[in-house]
């Protein structure tokens, strides 16, 4: 027993694949390690880039820290008590962590949508209308409408709610609701977007659409999505990691990924064979 | 045997008859192995005991409700003077001999005769009333003993009974509760023949007094409502002005922004503070704050002569203010209304908060944005019954705000409140058909639609707000 746990340790130590890439990545991750209330940690020293205007998927079994690492990437962890961290995150080259970094307007630039679309109680517009209204990114209410017709545009909602946009958002199916989620964070105009299980609560064509919109949406953002979906990995994403057990075991271009595995975790994995 | 006595035997051959019931269906599981009873042996021991019990126990109960009138009624048939009697005579009467009946005492008087016959048939009444219960217990034992066996669906039927018991229990609450209201209401009926709905609802001014003597002085009753309408909103009204912010921003504080530690040592203290008698409340209106207003009154019109202001030079200034009250019931309030609102805030799912600050909203932006809107409904309600309750409220009121009936927008002046005059007109000596008396139930009508009809409102605002989140 004990020696398979060495075992394991040794086969987990260091990321094989391409973990970092040639050119200046969006986001970068070095030495990442996340503990929460000091004596357990979910994250093992994951080094990772995060090419610009592409989507990074990020897949493993449940538990192996997904969501704890994407949560770091724009600083929701600080709202968790207990929750640390420790390494170096940097967006274009500035480490987010540090001291001048206000985590506030962090969040702006790196937004984030849920696994479970969570509109606010308020009429589809002020959804939308909700971030910049905060941050002043228009002057003018007929700014303001145009900066929410753009978001939705983009997020393919708008035919579908442009004659309804007083009425309550929680009233949308749960496709639509979660493309209002994401164009209330467009609306915002961040340059990398999180996504934590996105589809996992739709319905195949709901699925369908939204990946198609996250294809769009690559080239004016960078993505990061959560995935516990083999194919939607396959089929959206550029590149693609493997975590076990809070470690990244693997990161490569995704058809390599899904051809050609270097780790032996990773093939079990997407061949199916992981226990 | 006295009725309890009874109650307590039944309740033995209750818990006996279980332990049969259960034997006999153990004694099928033993032959089938076990395999083939359709519910648990103690199904059939719960079934055969309410089968048992209830037909006795519901028999038993509604006889004794009874028994007392229709053995007077016999009396009465019994006895031609009795049936002369007046309606209030009869019912002097009546009582006094249901009191000899109990004390047996030794004169002749035709009430005395009465008394015997009418323990007579009280003790008739005891004795068939234990023998139909009896009779019913055994009845119901048999009925169900003899239908145990393997296929009989104990636990279903036991389920149904069940159903049945917790369905009277809801009715009796509710049956008390129309019963009060009831007497409330033809009390209040009786009164409106005596004084015009009109003078009541419209009128402003308030004496209650009537010269009981026609040399006493003393008026003749004027029952016009309003002030007191009026002092109960006033009142509530100072005291949500200053709960409602209170205890809304205190609740925010704690359910958001607090952490656990100190949450840990505010919540029992305001649990605490909930549980203070609003008699303490009272006397520190009246003593502590009362006079501390008191003096504020007097330095507002020092302030005014020297200034020249005219409103304040000319300030009626009491001891007893409706300021006075409103701060305290306010501070009375104040719990409530926290408790209350920091229940609906974090009922507000975390997905919100975290939606908000991953759009690069502060915590305070998320919470003014976000959570109060959203918990908004749920909040309203609570003001909502917290009014309700400012309303009731009496105690603090007796004690500082005095039962002068004063119609006044100056919140440094004595005011009553419908609570108040309720409390005076009806404790000291009273006759139960003075108009006076009949003014009480009036007014507890009038509290009681009112709090009714804010209970009704706050309960759906809540549960509308509910839905929301389903
Ligand atoms: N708030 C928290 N406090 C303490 N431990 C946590 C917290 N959130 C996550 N963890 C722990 O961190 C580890 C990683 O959790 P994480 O949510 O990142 O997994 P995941 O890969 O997203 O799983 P899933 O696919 O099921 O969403 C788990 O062991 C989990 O128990
Ligand atoms: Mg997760």
């Amino acid at each position: 027993m004990n020696n398979n746990k060495v075992e394991l340790d040794q086969q987990l130590s260091e990321t094989v694949g391409k973990p970092l890439i040639n050119g200046t990545p969006k986001i970068t991750c070095r030495d990442v390690n996340v503990f929460y209330n000091q004596d357990s940690q979910a994250i093992f020293d994951v080094n990772v880039d995060l090419a610009k205007n592409q989507i990074l998927a990020m897949i493993g079994p449940s538990g192996c820290g997904k969501s704890t690492l994407l949560r770091c990437l724009n600083r929701m962890n600080d709202t968790i008590d207990g929750c640390s961290i420790t390494g170096k995150i940097s967006l274009d080259g500035e480490d987010i962590y540090s001291n001048d970094i206000d985590p506030v307007l962090l969040r702006a630039k790196v937004g984030m949508v849920f696994q479970k679309p969570n509109p606010f109680p308020k009429s589809i517009y002020d959804n939308v209308a909700y971030g910049p209204r905060l941050h002043g990114i228009a002057t003018n209410n007929s700014e303001l409408d145009d900066v929410v017709e753009e978001s939705l545009i983009k997020a393919g909602l708008w035919k579908e709610t442009k004659d309804r946009l007083n009425k309550p958002g929680t009233g949308l199916s749960g496709g639509q609701q979660q493309r209002l989620c994401i164009a209330r964070t467009i609306a915002v105009r961040p340059d990398v977007i999180l996504m934590d299980e996105p589809t996992s609560a739709l319905d195949p064509i709901a699925t369908a659409t939204i990946e198609e919109l996250m294809h769009e949406l690559k080239s004016s953002y960078t993505i990061a999505v959560v995935t516990h979906s083999m194919q939607q990995a396959a089929r959206i994403s550029d590149r693609c990691s493997y975590f076990h057990l809070g470690r990244l075991v693997e990161v490569n271009d995704t058809n390599i990924v899904f051809t050609n595995p270097e780790h032996e975790l990773t093939e079990n994995y997407i061949t199916g064979r992981f226990g | 045997m006295s009725n309890l006595n009874f109650f307590i035997i039944l309740l033995i051959i209750a818990a006996i008859v279980f332990f049969i019931g259960q034997k006999k269906a153990y004694s099928y599981s033993m032959f089938n192995g076990g395999a083939k009873l359709h519910s648990l042996p103690n199904y059939y021991g719960y079934l055969t005991t309410l089968w048992t019990f209830l037909p006795a126990f519901g028999v038993f109960v509604i006889w004794s409700f009874f028994e007392s009138n229709v053995s007077s009624m016999l009396t009465i048939s019994q006895f031609s003077e009795l049936q002369q009697l007046s309606v209030d005579e009869l019912s002097l009467a009546l009582n006094e001999i249901k009191i000899l009946a109990v004390t047996n005492s030794s004169s002749v008087s035709i009430n005395n005769q009465a008394a015997a016959v009418y323990s007579e048939y009280l003790n008739h009444s005891f004795n068939l009333k234990i023998l139909v219960s009896v009779l019913l217990a055994l009845l119901g034992f048999f009925y169900t003993y003899l239908r145990i066996k393997p296929t009989m669906q104990a636990r279903n039927s036991v389920e149904k009974l069940i159903v049945y018991v917790l369905f009277t229990c809801a009715l009796i609450a509710i049956f008390t509760t129309v019963g009060i209201i009831f007497s409330v209401l033809f009390e209040s009926i009786e009164f409106f023949s005596q004084v015009s709905i009109t003078e009541f609802f419209f009128g402003t001014h308030w004496s209650p007094q009537i010269a009981i003597r026609e040399d006493q002085v003393g008026g003749s009753g004027s029952f016009g409502a309003v002030p007191l309408f009026w002092g109960t909103i006033f009142i509530s009204f100072i005291a949500m002005i200053i709960a409602a912010p209170l205890g809304l921003i205190a609740a925010i504080f704690l359910s958001e922004y607090a952490t656990s530690q100190v949450r840990a040592i505010i919540k029992p203290i305001l649990e605490i503070l909930a549980g203070i008698p609003t008699v303490v409340y009272g006397f520190f209106a009246a003593l502590t704050v009362g006079p501390l207003v008191r003096d504020f009154g007097y330095y507002l019109r020092e302030i005014g002569i020297n200034l020249d202001i005219e409103i304040l030079a000319n300030l009626t200034v009491s001891t007893e203010s409706v300021l006075a009250v409103g701060l305290v019931m306010g501070m009375m309030i104040v719990p409530f209304i926290l408790s209350l609102s920091d229940d609906v805030i974090l009922s507000v799912p975390n997905a919100m908060r975290d939606g908000s600050i991953a759009l690069g909203a502060t915590k305070s932006e998320t919470v003014w944005r976000v959570i109060v809107p959203a918990a908004l409904p749920g909040i309203v309600g609570g003001f909502l019954l917290a009014i309700s309750r400012a309303i009731g409220e009496t105690m603090i009121v007796l004690m500082a705000a005095g039962v002068a009936a004063n119609l006044t927008a100056n919140p440094m002046n004595v005011v009553t409140t419908i609570t108040t005059q309720i409390v005076t007109l009806l404790t000291g000596d009273q006759e139960f058909d003075s108009v006076k008396t009949l003014a009480a139930f009036a007014l507890g009508l009038g509290l009681f639609v009112t709090t009714l009809i804010l209970n009704i409102i706050a309960l759906h605002v809540v549960k509308k707000y509910r839905e929301q989140y389903e």
